[in-house]
C-alpha cells in the first residue's frame, strides 16, 4: 500500500493536519463515534445495510459517461463525466448522509444535525434521515438561505427544521459554528453529520470513507470501458468530499494525475476568493489543522464563492497534507470562469451542473485542449444545478440571456 | 517576576478566607479599547480577585451570543492579539497581585507563534491561560514551554468528561480545575447543585487543586449557591451583557462594575441561604 493511503495516526493527524481540536465536552463524543465507526467497518451486516441503501435508494452505481461532444467541442482529451449529480437528492453527498445516518442508528442516537452551505448536504440528510424515521435539524446561514431557496424548501418538505444562521457572514463556515453549538449542547441523543472531509478526527477519514465508492467505481468503471486507468482525475474542493472520495483509491497509482479546483471567486489576487490552499496559511478551525484564510492575527476571513457550497476558508486536512506533499495539484478557477463552464456543459451535453462542479468543469476546459485524444480525463460531476437557477439568472442578467 | 504564584497565592488567600474567590470574565477590547481597559483596571476594586480576559476570535464555537457579540465589538474595534497583551502590561503597571489568565481559541495564539506568545504574555504578567478547544492530547510541547514559561495552563473539566477521560485531563493540571457545569455554550442555564455537588467530588478525588465552577452563573444568587461547594465560581456572559446593553462606555464600564460588586457580596454574604 502507498504511504498515500494511510490512515491518519492515532491523534487523527495526516502529517501536521488534521487532529482533535474540539472543547473537552465533544472529546468523549468524538471518541465514541470513532469505536462505532471502526466497528461498523468490519460489520458485515452494517456494510451490507449500506450496500443496500447505496445500491436501491441513491441509485449506485453511476455512471461514467464519456462525455463526446464536449470532447469533441476542446478537440483534446477524452473526458469523462462521474455522475453523481444523478444520485438521489442531485449530489454526491448522499454517499456520505447514508453511512452516517446509519451509524447515528447503531448508536442510538434519534436526533440529526447538520450544517449545509449550497443546502445538497441538508437536503441528503433530510432525504435519509426521514427514510431512518429521525428528526433533523439542518443549520443554513441567512446568505446560502437566500441563494438557495429551493433547497430550503426541499428540506422543509422532506421534514427538516432549518434553522436560519445570521452570524459572520450567514454561509457555510457559521453554519458549521452553530451546528458544534448544538452538538455541545445536546450531548445524549444528537449525531453531528458533517458534510465534508472536514471537522474533527474521524470525520475526515470517515467522510473519505464514506465517499470513496466514488473513485472505487470510476476505477472499475474505466478499467471494464477503456481497459486501463485514466490519465488525470479533476474535482471541485469546498471542504474537499467530492474530490477525496474520486481521489482516495487511485493516490497509489503514480501514473493517475489529480487535479483540485478551489473557488477563486473575484482572483485570488483580488483577495475575494475561497482558494484556503492557494490563498490561505495553516491554522486550526472546526476542530483541526488545516490551511485557512486568516488575517496576521489568526482572525478568520470571510471566504468569496458565487458557488455556496464552495464558500468555506477551510480545506479538509487530508488535501492540506497532499496539497504539501506534492501528490494533488490544487488549482484556482473564478466566478467567471466557472460561469462559462456552466453553460458549455449545459450546451454541449444537455446537463446542468451546480455551480461547484462548474469549477471543476472549468479546470477541464483550460487543460483538455492541450492534450491528445489518448489522455483519459475523469471530471466528478458532483452535483446538479437546479438549485442554482437563481443565482445564473442574476449572474446573466436575466433568464432570457 | 513570581507570576506562578500569583494564582496559588489569591486561592489560598481566599480559602482562608472561607469564601471562594470570583473569577470575572471580560473579552479584551469590547466594547473599545479604552473602555476595556478603564473596566479591566476597575476589576479588582469591584470584588473580582481572579480575571479571566477573552482574547476574541471571530469563531467563537463554544461561546453563546453574549460572547459572540462582545468578541465581535472588540474586533470590529480593532483589537488584536498584540493588543491584548499589551493591554495586560498596561493594568500590571498597577496591580501586581491580581492574577490574570488570558481565555480563548488556538487558532490566534498558533498563528501569532505559539512560543514567541508564551514569551511575551509571561512578559505582559500573565499567569494562566485557558484554550477552549486545545485539548490536553495535543501540542505536548505547548503545554511543556508554558510551564517552562511560568504560564498555567487550566485544564477544563465537563459534565463529558469522565473515568479514564478524567484523569487524563487532570494529570498536568495547574492553577485551578474548570469545571464547565453544563453541556452547551456559555451563557446557557445554571446547572443545579446536585449534579455540581456530585461532579466536584468526583474532580476532587484526583486532584488537590481548587476547583472553580463557570458556565449559566449569572446572579448573586446563583454565585452563592454554587459557591458552596467550589473553590471558585466564574462569570463571564452576564458581565459581557452589561457592555451589551449600555448606551455609553462609561455606562457600561460602571454596570459591569456594579454587577461585580453584587456578585462579589453574594459570595461573601455567610447569613444568606
Ligand atoms: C454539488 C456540490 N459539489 C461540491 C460541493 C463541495 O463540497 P465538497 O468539496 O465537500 O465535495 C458541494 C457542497 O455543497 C456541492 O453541493
Amino acid at each position: 500500500m502507498s504511504v498515500y493511503s494511510m490512515q491518519p495516526d492515532a491523534n487523527g493527524f495526516f502529517g501536521r493536519f488534521g487532529g482533535r481540536f474540539v472543547a473537552e465536552t465533544l472529546i468523549p463524543l468524538i471518541e465514541a463515534l470513532q469505536t462505532c465507526y471502526k466497528e461498523a467497518r468490519d460489520d458485515r451486516e452494517f456494510q451490507s445495510r449500506l450496500a443496500y441503501f447505496q445500491r436501491d435508494y441513491v441509485g449506485r452505481p453511476s455512471p461514467l459517461y464519456r462525455a463526446d461532444r464536449l470532447t469533441d467541442y476542446f478537440g483534446g482529451a477524452t473526458i469523462y463525466f462521474k455522475r453523481e449529480e444523478l444520485n438521489h437528492t442531485g449530489a454526491h453527498k448522499i454517499n456520505n448522509c447514508i453511512g452516517q445516518v446509519l451509524l447515528a442508528q447503531r448508536m442510538g442516537k434519534t436526533r440529526i444535525i447538520a450544517e449545509t452551505g449550497a443546502g445538497m448536504h441538508g437536503v441528503a440528510t433530510a432525504a435519509v434521515a426521514a427514510r431512518l424515521g429521525m428528526s433533523c435539524i439542518v443549520y443554513m446561514g441567512e446568505t446560502d438561505m437566500e441563494r438557495q431557496q429551493p433547497n430550503v424548501f426541499r428540506m422543509q418538505l422532506l421534514g427538516a427544521e432549518i434553522i436560519p444562521v445570521s452570524s459572520g457572514t450567514g454561509t457555510l463556515k457559521d453554519a458549521m459554528n452553530e451546528a458544534l453549538r448544538d452538538w455541545v449542547t445536546n450531548i445524549d441523543d444528537t449525531f453531528y453529520v458533517i458534510g465534508t472531509v472536514a471537522g474533527p478526527h474521524p470525520y475526515p477519514a470517515m467522510v473519505r470513507d464514506f465517499q470513496s465508492v466514488i473513485g472505487r467505481e470510476t476505477r472499475e468503471q474505466m478499467l471494464d470501458q477503456e481497459g486501463r486507468l485514466p490519465d488525470s482525475l479533476v474535482a471541485c474542493i469546498g471542504g474537499g468530499s467530492n474530490a477525496m472520495g474520486l481521489f482516495h483509491p487511485f493516490l497509489a497509482d503514480d501514473g493517475v494525475q489529480m487535479i483540485g479546483v478551489e473557488a477563486g471567486g473575484h482572483g485570488v489576487e483580488s483577495g475575494k476568493h475561497a482558494a484556503s490552499l492557494s490563498g490561505g496559511t495553516p491554522g486550526v478551525l472546526h476542530g483541526n489543522r488545516t490551511y485557512l484564510l486568516q488575517d496576521e492575527d489568526g482572525q478568520i476571513t470571510d471566504a468569496h464563492s458565487i458557488s455556496a457550497g464552495l464558500d468555506y476558508p477551510g480545506i479538509g486536512p487530508e488535501h492540506a497534507w497532499l496539497h504539501e506533499q506534492g501528490r494533488v495539484e490544487y488549482v484556482s478557477i473564478t466566478d467567471r470562469e466557472a460561469m462559462e463552464a456552466f453553460q458549455l456543459c449545459c450546451r454541449q451535453e444537455g446537463i446542468i451542473p451546480a455551480l461547484e462542479t462548474a469549477h471543476a468543469l472549468a479546470e477541464v476546459a483550460r487543460r483538455a485542449p492541450a492534450l491528445p485524444r489518448e489522455h483519459l480525463m475523469v471530471v466528478n460531476l458532483s452535483g446538479r444545478g437546479d438549485k442554482d437557477m437563481a443565482s445564473v439568472a442574476e449572474y446573466l442578467g436575466g433568464p432570457s440571456r | 517576576m513570581n507570576s506562578t504564584s500569583r494564582l496559588d497565592t489569591r486561592l489560598a488567600a481566599t480559602k482562608a478566607d472561607k469564601r471562594p474567590a470570583l473569577v470575572t470574565y471580560i473579552t479584551a477590547g469590547d466594547p473599545d479599547p479604552d473602555t476595556s481597559l478603564d473596566i479591566l483596571r476597575g476589576l479588582p476594586e469591584a470584588g473580582a480577585d481572579i480575571i479571566e480576559l477573552g482574547m476574541p476570535f471571530t469563531d467563537p464555537m463554544a461561546d453563546g451570543p453574549a460572547i459572540q457579540k462582545s468578541s465581535l465589538r472588540a474586533l470590529n474595534g480593532g483589537q488584536t492579539q498584540k493588543k491584548t497583551l499589551a493591554m495586560v502590561q498596561r493594568f500590571r503597571e498597577h496591580d501586581r497581585d491580581t492574577p490574570l489568565v488570558l481565555m480563548g481559541y488556538y487558532n490566534p495564539i498558533y498563528r501569532y507563534g505559539a512560543d514567541r506568545f508564551l514569551r511575551d504574555a509571561a512578559e505582559a504578567g500573565v499567569d494562566g491561560l485557558i484554550i477552549v478547544d486545545l485539548p490536553p492530547d495535543h501540542d505536548q510541547a505547548f503545554f511543556d514551554a508554558a510551564r517552562d514559561a511560568g504560564i498555567h495552563i487550566i485544564r477544563l473539566v465537563t459534565p463529558t468528561t469522565k473515568g479514564e477521560r478524567l484523569k487524563q485531563v487532570l494529570r498536568d493540571a495547574s492553577g485551578f480545575v474548570y469545571y464547565v457545569s453544563v453541556a452547551g455554550v456559555t451563557g446557557a442555564a445554571p446547572p443545579t447543585q446536585d449534579s455540581v455537588a456530585t461532579t466536584l467530588a468526583a474532580i476532587r478525588e484526583h486532584t488537590d487543586l481548587p476547583v472553580g465552577v463557570g458556565f449559566g452563573i449569572r446572579t448573586a444568587e446563583d454565585a452563592a449557591a454554587i459557591g458552596r461547594f467550589s473553590d471558585a465560581v466564574i462569570v463571564g456572559s452576564a458581565l459581557v451583557d452589561c457592555v451589551e446593553r449600555a448606551e455609553s462606555p462609561a455606562a457600561a464600564r460602571q454596570a459591569l462594575h456594579e454587577r461585580v460588586r453584587d456578585l462579589a457580596a453574594g459570595l461573601r454574604c455567610r447569613t444568606c441561604p
